[in-house]
């Protein structure tokens, strides 16, 4: 009997304590609307599912707002204990080593499983080091796709099933498409200047971004980008906007791109797979079909694998309490479970990140009930990855891809030649790597 | 003229008084300058973990680099502009509110509204009325036979963001000449219109320059103003492009040093910045106030 009730007493104080003493770990992140919901959402089953640790998100904005947030919390000592960082901050963070808890480190210093095999390999190649460790945690990664208005097709006499497979392709199309008035204008690029129009143009025609493998092989990278076959198809994006069949959406994401997609304005949009959601929801009253990126048939034959976008989760240096790292393990090991991500990816649109979650998707019959929404998947995964389509990883990119856009901007006012711009993109890029390469030796 | 003059008798109550002001100026101004002053001739990574001493090379970077030249010549455009602008913009106004005996307390009221529209607000106000694809003005445009797109056009977008700029000042504008109107005697324009001076020449010779301190005051205040304070209105319109045309000196100083995270070269943009101001009101108090009849 008193044996029963010492138990009894023993267990309400733990259950007291534990509850107590709850470790709270503080999450930024720029997941708004739907995704932050959900994003919400997951952190919640996770705190329901467990009562040591308890997530507690908070939205900071867009991706470069967060980070910026993040920086100067941690300059100030008051960084939160996960950060999720665009892939364009990567650069920035890897060399940031004293700032950052490789997430590899955590897991094993916390004694959580951890499997690096299991992620999809293109998505983790980006976020690890040259030895191959995994320095954050993979979290929301996209790809560009594209999609297409199956009804404006069909008006301007085009087989709504067929999807232009190369930009000459698209190209024709697209004037059918303007000369029949089927729509206003052929296609339009998010990232037209950056991420899809030239990160991505240049992996998968397997043409060179910058030296050291994209800078994956260091700080002393130098930007290549500059290469005749991207002038070319700059000066061609040029030729097509004065015949209207491109419109140019904007500096950045293109913030009307989208809008004019869902407007039937732009018969074409290529944009993140992250979109799906978005363009589903707001494609009202025409048929959307979803197809894999073009490829430049003049460059290659054999279009490589598309590079990723999206963002991952940091680790930060620099938190008093250790409880919060073992939380923070404990989470990344919750984030992993098949059945989490696969949620996350098939209501986002953001790729699986692991083999698992993909497997677990295709068993649920998922992509055969929506066709189009492996097409990311399948487009990362094709081929081997070379050098040139592992990814991009340069210091300061924020900063370059603001000059890249200006210098998009001024082909497309006429002012430069597509060379003219990029060789100017690339000197001044070069500059600013240099400094950052200065900075962190 | 005899000035009032107040004798404190403790000699601790004046700085006691003067001390919320000091403080603030201390706190949000002068140390502020101090750390860009430091952070200028420094290198230093994002997270703040390694600087090193750079002496002057952030400066000597900046001379060399043919987009901050390029933003120094879009700031002196755009300065110029705002100024002009929004000063005979609002000096026509108040022109008129004078002449408006009984509803001119209401025409006021109207326009210092918009002074209390937050300049992010503004802006976003002239994106959705210059949107080439579904803005207003375009749309009009297009009857004239213009093709509007600040998208592409550096022109245009440097005359929205001046537009933009220039709207938002005019309320504040607008008040100091009102109240710089009123002070005008009547008495001098009456004179004035009995030799025989018509509404035209009498404003010119007689009211103009009696405005002249006014307008003054108001030149330094607007070209402050367009140097530092519209930082929002271009991240909401154009965000500095097409092609940096309107990447204008403040713009800058926030693109590469808080989305670029490049700390040392934003801080040396934002002490010459700095300078540019502080030898602009140098000048024209040294300079201009000697032509200004007070």
């Amino acid at each position: 009997m008193f044996k029963k009730l010492s138990m009894a007493a023993l267990a309400v104080a733990l259950s007291a304590t534990s509850s107590l003493a709850a470790t709270e770990v503080t999450w930024w992140h720029a997941m708004g609307g739907e995704l932050g919901k959900k994003l919400e959402e997951i952190a919640t089953k996770f705190n329901e599912s467990q009562s040591d640790y308890k997530i507690v998100p908070v939205f900071k904005g867009t991706y470069p707002e967060t980070l910026t947030a993040a920086i100067a919390a941690f300059r100030a000592g008051q960084q939160p204990a996960i950060v999720q960082v665009f892939e364009v901050g990567t650069g920035t963070m890897m060399a940031a080593k004293g700032a950052v808890y490789p997430v590899y480190k955590l897991m094993a210093d916390n004694k959580e499983p951890w499997d690096p095999k299991g992620f999809l390999a293109p998505v983790v190649g980006y976020y690890s080091d040259a030895q191959g460790n995994i320095l954050s945690m993979p979290f929301n990664s996209s790809t560009p796709i594209m999609y297409y208005n199956k009804d404006v097709f069909q008006k301007a006499g085009l087989d709504p099933e067929v999807a232009p497979k190369t930009w000459a392709e698209l190209a024709a199309a697209g004037k059918k498409i303007v000369d029949s008035g089927a729509a206003q204008c052929g296609f339009t690029l998010s990232y037209a200047a950056t991420w899809v129009g030239l990160e991505n143009y240049s992996a998968i025609q397997n043409l060179p971004f910058g030296t050291l493998q994209n800078g994956f092989g260091g700080l002393k990278t130098e930007f290549k980008f500059n290469g005749k076959e991207q002038a070319a198809f700059w000066d061609n994006l040029k030729k097509l906007q004065d015949a209207k069949v491109f419109k140019y959406g904007g500096p950045g994401g293109g913030a009307e791109t989208a809008p004019s997609f869902y407007s039937q304005q732009c018969a074409v949009y290529m944009g993140s797979s992250a979109s799906r959601a978005g363009v589903i929801n707001n494609a009202k009253g025409f048929k959307v079909g979803f197809a894999p990126m073009p490829y430049d048939d003049t460059v290659t034959k054999d279009p490589k694998n598309s590079i990723i976008g999206g963002a991952t989760l940091w680790v930060l240096n620099g938190q008093k309490n250790a409880e919060v790292y073992k939380g923070v393990a404990k989470f990344f090991t919750y984030l992993s479970k098949p059945e989490v991500q696969a949620d996350w990816h098939q209501f986002t649109g953001y790729l699986p990140i692991t083999n698992a979650s993909y497997e677990f998707g295709q068993k649920q019959g998922y992509y055969e009930k929506n066709p189009g929404s492996d097409i990311a998947i399948k487009q990362i995964m094709r081929g081997t990855p070379s050098d040139n389509s592992k990814g991009v990883r340069f210091g300061n990119l924020t900063q370059i891809r603001d000059l890249i856009d200006q210098q998009f901007e001024s082909v497309l006012s006429g002012k430069k030649t597509g060379q003219q711009a990029l060789d100017d993109a690339a000197k001044a890029g070069n500059a600013i790597l240099r400094e950052f390469e200065a900075a962190n030796n | 003229m005899q000035t009032k003059r107040t004798v404190f008798q403790s000699r601790v109550l004046p700085y006691f008084l003067l001390a919320p002001q000091l403080i603030i100026t201390l706190i949000f101004f002068v140390w502020p300058a101090a750390q860009a002053i430091r952070q200028s001739f420094l290198r230093q990574d994002p997270f703040g973990l390694k600087e090193t001493f750079v002496w002057f090379a952030n400066y000597t970077r900046l001379l060399d680099d043919p987009d901050y030249l390029n933003a120094l010549g879009a700031t002196f455009v755009f300065s110029v502009g705002v100024t002009v602008l929004s000063m005979s913009l609002s000096l026509m106004f108040a022109v008129c509110v004078n002449r408006v005996l009984r509803s001119g307390r209401f025409y006021t009221t109207l326009l210092v509204w918009p002074y209390a529209v937050a300049p992010a607000a503004a802006g976003l106000l002239w994106w959705f009325m210059f949107n080439p694809s579904i803005g207003i003005i375009p749309y009009l445009l297009t009857f004239v036979g213009y093709e509007w797109n600040h998208r592409l056009h550096t022109g245009d977008a440097m005359v929205l963001i001046i537009i933009a700029a220039a709207w938002k000042q005019i309320s504040y504008n607008f008040l100091f000449f009102v109240a710089g109107l009123q002070s005008v005697p009547q008495s001098l324009t009456e004179a004035a219109a009995i030799d025989g001076a018509g509404p035209f020449k009498r404003f010119w010779t007689v009211v103009f320059p009696l405005l002249s301190p006014t307008t003054f005051f108001l030149a330094v205040i607007n070209i402050t103003y367009a140097m530092f304070d519209t930082f929002g209105i271009v991240d909401a319109t154009t965000s500095g492009g097409p092609s940096q045309s309107t990447n204008i000196l403040v713009y800058k100083v926030y693109a590469d040093g808080f989305i670029g995270l490049n700390l040392g070269p934003s801080a040396a943009q934002s002490v010459i910045l700095m300078l540019i101001v502080v030898v602009l009101t140098v000048v024209q108090f040294r300079w201009i106030e000697r032509k200004v009849q007070y």
